[in-house]
């Protein structure tokens, strides 16, 4: 039987699991609920105090954690939920699915290494 | 001549209805369609961040429409649903011990509700000062 | 008084059936009846032709598993009190039917061959050095996996063995893990690439149900995590020793 190449995967699938079942409902009730709700002051969540935490390297690490690691979680389960309903993919879509991830870890990134700068 | 007919019964694209078990695990998977979302969400305000003050509170005043409210309150419980049963599962990938005695599951999983609890308070307080 | 219960079985007769058909059975039960004594009821008394494994009668043979309203069960373990409803019993799922509830189990049976379940050891200790010693915690490692009584529930309740029949499945991963967890054994690297390859323990999505129908508390699904563990580690060594 031929060696999987699934470790690297399921590493990048286990971080971000941890990482939305930890970091990302608060982040939603926050960003998605709150603020918008206006029950958080829309000051506490201004551009400026938003910016200047994207600006920190310890707040731009926090946001690139919260928005790059869920999608490797994500992108990893709805690769095989493709093979749970019967549609055998090929490698191609394989690509596409982490692909997707990666392209998402390495935008996140930049916007934040630009603000960094 | 074998007599022998062995009958394979297919299993079809609905099998995972048939059984609860296997629906919650559907569900479980399915907390990724919404996961996902939510962070190209994110990820777009962060590049609307980028582009300064109009932009990103373009992005804000759009969180507040109805459409988007349902969906992170859809998110928000759905993701809970994946952090329940992501903590109900951690301690079958561990195998801590002390000393002879294995360390209970209760311990592992009330550890992850505890980090769960501290890093949602870290969270609002952090907006909230 | 016995009360009488209707219980709907899957048949399938190879020489006459095209697929099964649902044949139902009044059954007169009393408290403490098993399923499986039902099955006898129906075959002694009903219908004769009616044909199912069974054995021990007592869990640990590992021959009578069935579906019960579609959950794997031991129809042995299971009884008629509990059914308030009725039940429809059909053959163990995932696996071809050979005759109405018994099963064609070959793959499974060459599965659990194929992991090596024994102790494999070139240079075993000398009696002269006396016994082999095991602490709680070195036997705790495997000792709840060595419970599997090959019933096949687990691969039942598997929908990955389900879907892709190449899959090693829970059972036969968890006696692999058994014995690779065994410090008596140096098996191990033998056994690495079974669970290393996609068929082994990487075509397993955690769906869990294995461990929740084992009729002796034997975790697969513990076993096939701690085995994607063992492999990812053994994946970042196999990096920096290519060519192995």
């Amino acid at each position: 039987m031929k060696r999987s190449n699934e470790p690297v995967f399921w590493g990048m699938f286990g971080a971000g699991g941890m990482v939305a079942a930890l970091f990302t409902p608060i982040a939603i009730l926050i960003t998605g609920l709150l603020v918008p709700l206006g029950i958080i002051p829309a000051e506490q969540f201004s551009y400026e105090r938003v910016l200047a935490f994207s600006q920190h390297w310890l707040g731009a690490a926090v946001i690139w954690v919260i928005v790059s690691l869920p999608l490797w979680l994500c992108m990893h389960r709805l690769y095989h939920t493709l093979h749970d309903f019967g549609i055998h993919a090929g490698n191609l879509v394989k690509a596409l699915f982490y692909g997707v991830a990666f392209a998402g870890s390495v935008a996140c990134a930049t916007l934040l290494l630009l603000g960094l700068i | 001549m074998t007599k022998r007919k062995p009958y394979e019964r297919k299993m079809g694209a609905t099998w995972w209805l048939k059984n609860a078990f296997h629906t919650k695990y559907i569900i479980r998977e399915g907390s990724s369609l919404v996961i996902a979302i939510y962070s190209m969400v994110l990820l777009f305000g962060l590049f609307r961040l980028s582009q300064g003050t109009d932009a990103f509170n373009g992005w804000l005043g759009a969180m507040s429409q109805p459409a988007w409210l349902a969906f992170h309150l859809l998110t928000l419980v759905w993701t809970l649903y994946h952090s329940i049963t992501w903590f109900s599962l951690a301690p079958k990938a561990a195998n801590l011990w002390l000393g002879q005695k294995r360390v209970p599951d209760s311990w592992i999983v009330n550890s992850m509700y505890g980090a769960l609890a501290g890093i949602s308070v870290v969270g609002l307080v952090l907006v909230l000062i | 008084m016995a009360e009488v219960m209707k219980i709907e079985i899957l048949r399938y007769r190879p020489e006459t059936d095209k697929e099964p058909v649902w044949q139902t059975f009044d059954v007169p039960f009393t408290r403490e009846m098993s399923l499986l004594e039902a099955l006898a009821y129906i075959k002694d008394e009903l219908d004769p032709t009616l044909s199912y494994r069974w054995s021990c009668r007592m869990a640990i043979c590992g021959s009578c598993g069935m579906m019960v309203n579609g959950i794997p069960k031991l129809g042995c373990k299971t009884f008629l009190r509990d059914y308030p409803k009725g039940m429809k019993v059909e053959a163990l799922a995932n696996f071809p039917i050979e005759r109405d509830l018994v099963v064609d189990m070959s793959d499974f049976i060459e599965k659990l061959e194929s992991v090596k379940p024994y102790i494999i050891n070139d240079n075993p200790k000398s009696l002269d050095d006396g016994c082999h010693t095991q602490s709680p915690k070195d036997m705790a490692q495997y000792k709840q996996f060595s419970m599997c009584i090959n019933c096949g529930l687990c691969y039942a309740a598997c929908p990955q063995y389900g879907l892709d029949k190449s899959f090693t499945g829970p059972a036969a991963l968890a006696i692999l893990h058994r014995y690779n967890q065994d410090n008596r054994d140096a098996g191990k690297a033998e056994r690495m690439k079974i669970v290393n390859a996609e068929e082994g323990a990487w075509g397993c999505t955690f769906v869990g149900y294995c461990s929740q129908v084992c009729p002796k508390d034997v975790d697969p699904a513990a076993a096939i995590q701690l085995g994607k563990v063992d492999s990812a580690k053994d994946y970042v060594i196999a990096m920096f020793k290519p060519g192995e």
